[in-house]
């Protein structure tokens, strides 16, 4: 066991995985020799070599472009963009071609690739390097959007994601690179993709949340815990596409009541379709309107004011008391 | 059939001002003695002021940016260049281009402190486009603006920069292309500084040089020393006659070298040499304009030691006026999503404001 961060984690993964497979590949912009502007590739130019480990031109589209072409070709590659900020630059490749193949060929062409990226605010960072935008990735059919929240999960989750036949986006919460560390097991362990986790079960309330979100909700919930007396079931959903409807659909029968936290702006953001899934599967259960407490539809501030627009342990705990006194 | 050639294609080259500030006479462009020491002095302003917020971001004053010291001699002979009405398109790594069209100083220190109102300026007449974090996009919406100054009858040039990476984004060859089809008045400058973040220019394109890419793209091309302002203000005075005459974009490389690092955020150690760094500051711009203006007596020490003094304090001004505690209204974010204000965002920004009065606050 060594405790780790989720920086760490994530380049354990890939470590992992390009020792057990030599098709693996990382490739990116400063993923080499520079080791990743976050250091998540660090070290892997020197164990794997320049073949496996893919300094590329700066050019998002070639970068999810070309990895279609080796995955098509039996390798596995894992994508870097270095920001989910220009990742946008790929999305065409992203709409028309990776979420697709699969259907398109009835399964004769499948994509076994990641394309990771570290996304959300928090860091003080410039502009276009703080956004929460993974609705617009869990949007297209054929897409599975994984968002990791601590450094464990992020190590299982990036395995299952390069095992995984298909292409997996995987969202990294930057806020949460070196926020907190935890024990991550020496032996392989991989996490189901398309499962969220309870994390803590309970019985008046289901919290639901993801990626750098989860620490102002578990924050939240052991306040109100406290004063209240409140039991809390709390969900980390970590896949955000497909979304685990069983999981959300099963806690808030049972609690009745359900507070989502999100860090992205609220109008078709993950929790639209988390409430709009406790409408279709839960509704009879209800004792309290869904609240939902993210971000707002607004551009996302720079860092002067990119505090008063995340959503705080603060604020979310009001908004779990005022579901509870409905 | 034989083969023949169906095309050829050269890339001109141009210094004027070695690095040791020898001048070849027959390409001096003699420029007026008030000029050069307007460009000289801009320089050393854009130094002066690159240099301070290095230290301000490194005691926790400024937020991360991109520096700009050795780059002087690229975007200000240009600015200087242009005209009220043209439009200047920068990348990120143009901080005396856009002081010399007017970009007050306060505005960069407020942008990169984070800080929306760092994108405001004085006028917006101005024509000076925000900062392109996003990397490549502008070339495209420099051919749009060139465009439209030539569908307006105007004889408007539009001023674009991109970085040695950029050259690598669909958007820098979408754009050249689109302009080149329209014989758009675009001068678009390659600042080629040898480093995208850890990325040589090597690694980067096979291609010999970055300026023949515009070759491909139907336009006249030049290859110039970056680090020779009168090397620039000749490239740049030719391509914007020809673009103001109506005769087309065309493409400047600009080489040049990013003596610091990416960002504050970079640390260069970890993919370069202090060997390569200690030559490139052999080449750097101030030191060789400054000689060449000694050697047309325009310059002696008094002079260098009054311009530094001068210039720290119209710098330290600045900082004090950017220090000075603002009331920023919180909901800024709120006032400018939709021109015309929308009841959803209205509730949404009541919402902000309780959450924030709630004593609470949010973060």
């Amino acid at each position: 066991m060594a405790k780790l961060n989720m920086i760490q984690a994530v380049n354990l993964a890939l470590a992992e995985a390009m020792t057990q497979d030599e098709t693996v590949l990382v490739m990116g912009q400063d993923v080499a020799v520079d080791g990743g502007v976050f250091r998540a590739t660090e070290g892997l130019l020197d164990r794997f070599g320049p073949e496996r480990v893919i300094d590329t031109p700066l050019a998002e589209s070639g970068i999810v472009g070309s990895a279609v072409g080796m995955a098509l070709a039996g390798l596995k590659p894992v994508a870097e963009m270095q920001f989910s900020g220009f990742s946008y630059m790929m999305m065409g490749q992203f709409e028309a071609h990776v979420t697709r193949l699969r259907s398109r060929t009835h399964g004769q062409l499948t994509l076994p690739m990641v394309i990771r990226m570290p996304y959300g605010g928090g860091v003080r960072a410039l502009e276009h390097h703080s956004e929460s935008r993974e609705v617009l990735y869990a949007h297209q059919p054929g897409a599975r959007v994984v968002i990791p929240s601590g450094p464990r999960n992020a190590r299982a989750l990036l395995l299952a994601a390069i095992d995984d036949p298909d292409p997996v986006v995987f969202m990294e919460p930057k806020h949460s690179y070196r926020a907190f560390r935890e024990e991550v097991p020496e032996e392989r362990e991989t996490l189901p993709i398309g499962k969220a986790r309870v994390v803590q079960e309970g019985t008046d309330l289901t919290l639901v949340s993801w990626g750098a979100m989860m620490r102002p909700a578990l924050k939240a919930a052991a306040t109100v815990e406290k004063e209240r007396g409140a039991s809390i079931e709390i969900i980390d959903l970590l896949t955000i596409a497909p979304l685990d409807h069983a999981a959300i659909a099963a806690s808030v029968s049972k609690t009745g009541r359900c507070v989502v936290v999100q860090e992205a702006p609220r109008s078709y953001g993950p929790s639209s379709e988390i409430t709009a899934v406790i409408n279709d599967k839960a509704f009879w259960h209800l004792e309290a309107p869904v609240k939902r407490i993210t971000g707002y539809d607004v551009v996302t501030p720079y860092f002067g004011r990119e505090k008063t627009y995340l959503p705080s342990a603060e604020v979310v705990a009001r908004g779990i008391v005022e579901t509870l006194d409905v | 059939m034989p083969r023949k050639q169906a095309a050829k294609f050269t890339v001109p080259y141009l210094q004027i001002l070695a690095p040791d500030g020898k001048v070849d006479a027959k390409l001096d462009p003699k420029l007026p003695d008030d000029t050069l020491l307007k460009l000289y002095r801009w320089m050393r302003l854009a130094r002066a002021l690159d240099e301070r917020m290095l230290k301000l971001q490194r005691q926790g004053r400024l937020g991360t940016f991109p520096p700009c010291t050795g780059q002087e001699a690229v975007s200000i002979p240009a600015a200087m260049l242009m005209r009220d009405g043209d439009w200047f398109v920068g990348a990120f790594r143009e901080l005396g281009g856009r002081l010399v069209r007017g970009e007050p100083l306060t505005a960069t220190l407020d942008y990169y402190n984070g800080w929306e109102e760092g994108n405001i300026l004085p006028d917006k007449n101005l024509r000076i486009l925000p900062t392109s974090v996003v990397i490549g996009c502008q070339i495209e919406h420099a051919a749009g603006l060139a465009y439209a100054s030539r569908f307006k009858g105007t004889d408007e040039v539009t001023v674009a920069f991109i970085g040695d990476g950029g050259t690598s984004e669909g958007g820098f060859h979408e754009g050249l292309n689109m302009a080149g089809v329209w014989k758009a008045p675009l001068v678009t400058i390659i600042q080629n500084n040898q480093w995208a973040i850890s990325i040589p220019r090597g690694a980067q394109t096979a291609s010999e040089t970055l300026a023949q890419k515009g070759i491909a793209y139907g336009m006249p091309v030049i290859q110039v020393d970056g680090n020779d302002p009168l090397a620039v203000w000749v490239a740049v005075a030719e391509a914007m006659d020809r673009a103001r005459k109506g005769d087309g974009p065309t493409l400047i490389e600009a080489v040049t070298y990013r003596l610091m690092m990416h960002t504050t955020a970079d640390d260069p150690t970890k993919y370069r040499t202090e060997d390569e760094e200690k030559e490139a500051w052999a080449r750097e711009p101030l030191v060789r304009t400054r000689a060449y203006l000694e050697s047309r007596d325009l310059w002696d020490e008094a002079r260098e030691k009054a311009l530094l003094d001068e210039l720290k304090d119209q710098v330290d001004q600045a900082v004090a006026e950017f220090e000075t505690p603002k009331d920023r209204a919180p909901d800024e974010p709120f006032r400018h999503v939709y021109g015309t204000p929308h009841p959803v965002i209205e509730e949404q920004r009541r919402e902000f404001l309780a959450n924030l009065k709630g004593g609470e606050g949010r973060g």
